[in-house]
């Protein structure tokens, strides 16, 4: 049927797309397909694109093979698994020129249906799996095998790598195991016979994987809340970040359990509301424990309250904000960085909280762990601002460390034995000069160390005060602890293009795979950028040192607003002509195209002519 | 009146309980409330409980939401740590503390306005989940601090100072506490002390989700005839245009009267509390007929105060969530944290 001479050949570098029905038990055999190219040492970069639903709506996973190691998404599809009649006129629409469409050819597709320039490769999928098994479920389970198999056959995959992932996934569960590898090989065979040559697609062992791990976000976040000493976990069910409490039970459930008593040293409560699982943390963190909520957008908005009290009371918390495509309901299942601002000034009033802006799996692990550390030291709510990308996908990540002579940070309680000995406590006193009062723990002593806590201002002492004086000083000592923070959180990382260039770009989160692909790209075309990746907020020094030491700065986020511009401006007080904002905010991840694409345009007409100061993105 | 410092002056002769407490070490801050508020004679009766129980007073933790009945935990006991948390959810901040360290008590105050309103659905989780807790609320039908709005507890019919009526169904808590399993449910006057100190005491020792309603009449904003309950109208009416914003200083009401009795007890604002005693028979460890008994009762336009219901043998959300003995607050790393040679199996098993 193939009626197109071009044919996209690559070796180790492309993207195959597979289309799916939601609930068709796809979701594993697209995983095992993912997971055989790690195993011949070939980086992949998977990504759900998945309904807000939870059977027949389309869902798609996308696996970038690239043995450079680009983890961002490409965009673009060389190889389309096609296994859903409802999107398929969107689906072949979105194949490459010279790509490829894999379908399942028991019933006959019209030509018209196809496009001419690419290439069409049909296995007889449902016939196969009809005559092969009986039970309805099972055809349908075993197709999906089915086609990996075939698809492994076609691209050069190592024949025993995916029995060897089956024989891990179902070790024990040999029921499970026959028929899977049976499907696999029926697919490999078929293939083999039918489709030698099909694509100019092709796989070669390689030695790029390393000892890295291969995780999502929101589970590595739950390990760095285990690690990191958290005991109560409060939430309440939303996406993108009900994996994350799960994964914090399941680890729980094996790392965190009493041996001798099987008691457990975790609490775990789901919520009746956002309201409710951030006020369970709060009173949780008042009472001395490490306590965390993982939420997305619409939680935070509900939490807001809570954060304000949490921020003027001065209560440890942590949340976890997987963020989604916003306002309102938004686009529950896809991406987006759209709750910079929200969270860094929750709640009325003013408020400044700290934030951590993890890329990757490792980060996600990393900061989890320091937030509990961070949340203790400043006694404030600090957020961990994840996403849809990083949290509900697989990513390579670096291994995660743990060093076992780490203590955790309690930050300032003050004991028993301190306050019997004639310590001077007032809850809000500024002692040592760095914003940040001692605590006691309730139940600490029988007559010091006691105090009332309140969202109402109050003097130093903890009592009730309205006095202009008390509020005053009460606030900038809140200001002065932001300045604390500062010195606690994780420097932004710079990278320095090839040649010193009069241009920078700002970046953060989930937008750093993507950028710095678009490095290497710039840096390939002479188009010299600097990077910056803020891992933090407040901004460290580095931060404005950067913007003062480049004529223009290209902050990339993927919102809408700009929100993290406007802070950059309105915590550094920078001139805003100065920082071009690049935005991407379609819910899909940003791409390393995407980004060279706008910051070479403006870079290059830049060279002719200045670019014109506080020009917006297209 | 919290800028005044209270006197500390003890009277050598105050008796001491068994711990070598005064009554005194269970006082707090004096109130800010109006004089012969009811709210006062619940902090009283609360004092007056944990000296007759004997807890440390820094063993408790107080806990309440917003508005006048959530300001009274810093007018009783002193020495405890309290959480004046925001409007309604002081039921969650409750049970993430009790989470934290089960070996405290905890008291969770609040109002009508505060559980009945804003906070009915943490109220009634806390319930559900079976926090090990003793839950007061003040109830007097109305929004003191903001002056005199209803309340979702006023009764359907009554008026308002201002004059409007009420046409909202009531929303009885003490029946909403038995439906959804609170393990001990109660309803008292805070006029009775007879009643209210031993149901104060039997709730604090309760080992689970312990409820009590009491009905503590408002001097500022039910002072005024046109409540339905009230038999007094016209000269409640007119004392309550004369004297619109004057306080009344007045002594909390006081209710004593025999089992199985029903007494009429007119309130500061004219209208009247029908309270019965349970009778000798009542049984408290049926929840069902005790719901009945309550609805049928309230119908005759009665308020069944008493034990309403108890489970002796109740479980709470520590035994629900299987926690380790030792408090959650108290564990450190060799018991929290897995270690690196955990952590490299870990990333074994990622790869």
């Amino acid at each position: 049927m193939t009626t197109s001479s071009r044919r996209i050949e690559a070796i180790n570098d492309f993207v195959v797309k597979f289309a799916n029905v939601n609930g068709s038990g796809s979701a594993s055999a697209n995983e095992l397909f993912a997971k055989s190219f790690l195993r011949m040492g070939i980086p992949v970069s998977p990504r759900n694109i998945f309904p807000s639903n939870i059977q027949g709506l389309p869902t798609w996973y996308e696996v970038r093979v690239t043995e450079q190691g680009y983890l961002g998404r490409r965009g673009g599809v060389d190889l389309m698994v096609a296994m859903n009649p409802q999107t398929w006129d969107k689906d072949i629409a979105e194949i490459e020129p010279g790509g490829y469409v894999f379908y399942d050819s028991t019933k006959a597709i019209p030509a018209s249906r196809f496009r001419p320039d690419i290439h069409v490769i049909g296995v007889p999928l449902t016939e196969m799996c009809n005559a092969a098994y009986s039970d309805p479920r099972e055809r349908q389970l075993l197709k999906n095998i089915m086609y990996v198999g075939a698809l492994a056959s076609m691209l050069g995959i190592d024949p025993e790598v995916i029995p060897q992932l089956l024989g891990e996934q179902y070790k024990g569960k040999d029921k499970l195991m026959t028929p899977n590898l049976d499907a696999f090989r029926k697919g490999f065979h078929y293939a083999s016979e039918h489709l030698e040559d099909a694509t100019g697609l092709r796989v070669q062992r390689a030695w790029n994987v390393g000892d890295r791990v291969f995780i999502d976000g929101n589970s590595a976040a739950a390990l760095g809340c285990v690690y990191g000493g958290a005991t109560v976990c409060a939430w309440y069910p939303i996406t993108p970040s009900s994996s994350l409490a799960e994964s914090f039970q399941k680890y729980c459930s094996r790392l965190r359990v009493d041996r001798e008593s099987s008691h457990n040293r975790f609490a775990i409560v789901q919520a009746e509301d956002e309201l409710a699982s951030i006020g369970m943390v709060v009173g949780a963190g008042w009472n001395g424990s490490r306590a965390f909520t993982a939420t997305s957008g619409p939680g935070i908005s509900l939490m807001a309250e809570f954060i304000g009290l949490a921020y003027f009371a001065e209560i440890p918390v942590t949340i976890i904000d997987v963020q989604r495509g916003g306002p309102s309901t938004g686009m529950p299942t896809r991406t987006q960085q759209g709750d910079i601002a929200a969270c860094a000034y929750a709640s009325h009033g003013d408020t400044k909280h700290v934030l951590l802006l993890p890329e990757d799996p490792y980060e996600c692990f990393e900061f989890s762990a320091l937030a509990l550390d961070l949340a203790d030291r400043l006694q404030t709510p600090i957020f961990v601002m994840t996403d849809l990308d990083i949290g509900m996908n697989q990513r390579l990540s670096h291994p995660f460390e743990w060093d076992d002579s780490r203590r955790y940070d309690r930050g300032k309680v003050m004991s028993a034995d301190a306050l019997e000995s004639g310590q001077e406590f007032g809850r809000y006193r500024d002692v040592d000069g760095d914003g940040i009062p001692y605590r006691t723990y309730p139940g600490t002593h029988p007559t010091k160390g006691s105090y009332f806590t309140r969202g109402t201002t109050k003097d130093p002492y903890a009592r009730y005060s309205e006095a202009g004086p008390d509020y005053v000083e009460n606030v900038q000592r809140l200001l002065r602890k932001f300045e604390t923070a500062k010195r606690l959180v994780p420097r932004a990382l710079i990278r320095q293009a090839a040649h010193k260039t009069p241009f920078g770009a700002i970046h953060y989160g989930s937008t750093s795979p993507a950028m710095c692909e678009a490095s290497d790209v710039l840096d390939a075309q002479e188009t010299h950028v600097d990077t910056l990746r803020i891992r933090a907020f407040p901004f460290t020094d580095e931060i404005a040192r950067f913007i003062a030491e480049h004529d223009t700065v290209f902050v990339i986020e993927q919102n809408r607003d700009a929100q993290l511009r406007s802070m950059l401006i309105n915590e550094l007080g920078i001139d805003p002509a100065k920082l071009v904002p690049v935005l991407h905010y379609d819910g899909t991840p940003v791409t390393a195209r995407f980004i060279v694409r706008e910051l070479g345009a403006r870079v290059t007409g830049a060279n002719v002519e200045p670019i014109k100061r506080g020009q917006a993105a297209a | 009146m919290t800028f005044l410092a209270k006197p500390k002056l003890h009277h050598p002769t105050l008796a001491r309980n068994a711990i070598g407490y005064t009554r005194r070490d269970y006082e707090g801050k004096i109130s800010t409330l109006c004089a012969g508020c009811g709210h006062d004679s619940i902090s009283a009766a609360i004092i007056q409980a944990c000296w007759e129980l004997e807890v440390e007073p820094h063993r408790v933790a107080k806990l309440s939401g917003i508005g006048c009945s959530s300001k009274t935990p810093d007018y009783f006991l002193g020495n405890s740590h309290g959480f004046n948390s925001v409007h309604g959810r002081m039921p969650s901040v409750l049970t993430g503390a009790n989470l934290a360290n089960r070996d405290l008590i905890y008291l969770g105050v609040s109002g009508d306005g505060d559980s009945a309103s804003i906070g009915l659905g943490q109220f009634a989780h806390a319930m559900r989940r079976g926090v090990n807790m003793a839950y007061i609320v003040e109830n007097n039908g109305v929004y003191g601090l903001t002056k005199g709005q209803f309340s979702a507890t006023a009764d359907q019919g009554s008026k308002s100072k201002r004059g409007a009526v009420n046409n909202d169904s009531p929303i009885d808590m003490a029946s909403i506490a038995l439906q959804l399993g609170a393990t001990f449910v109660a309803r008292s006057f805070s006029g009775d002390k007879q009643q209210l100190v031993p149901l104060v005491k039997a709730a604090l020792a309760h080992p689970g989700a312990a409820f009590i309603d009491v009905i503590s009449p408002c001097v500022a904003f039910n002072n005024h005839a046109g409540s339905t309950r009230s038999y007094d109208y016209v000269r409640e009416h007119n004392d309550a245009v004369n004297r619109l914003d004057f306080m009344p200083r007045r002594e909390p009401i006081g209710a004593q009267y025999e089992p199985g009795t029903v007494i009429d007890i007119t309130q500061h604002d004219g209208s009247v509390l029908r309270l019965r005693k349970l009778d000798v028979e009542y049984d408290p460890a049926n929840r069902i007929s005790a719901m009945n008994y309550i609805q049928e009762h309230q119908a005759r336009g009665e308020i069944v105060t008493g034990l309403l219901y108890v489970d002796p043998a109740a479980l709470d959300l520590h035994s629900h969530l299987n926690t380790v003995e030792s408090p959650l607050n108290a564990l450190s790393e060799p018991e929290l944290c897995p270690g690196a040679a955990m952590l490299e199996r870990i990333n074994a098993s990622l790869r």
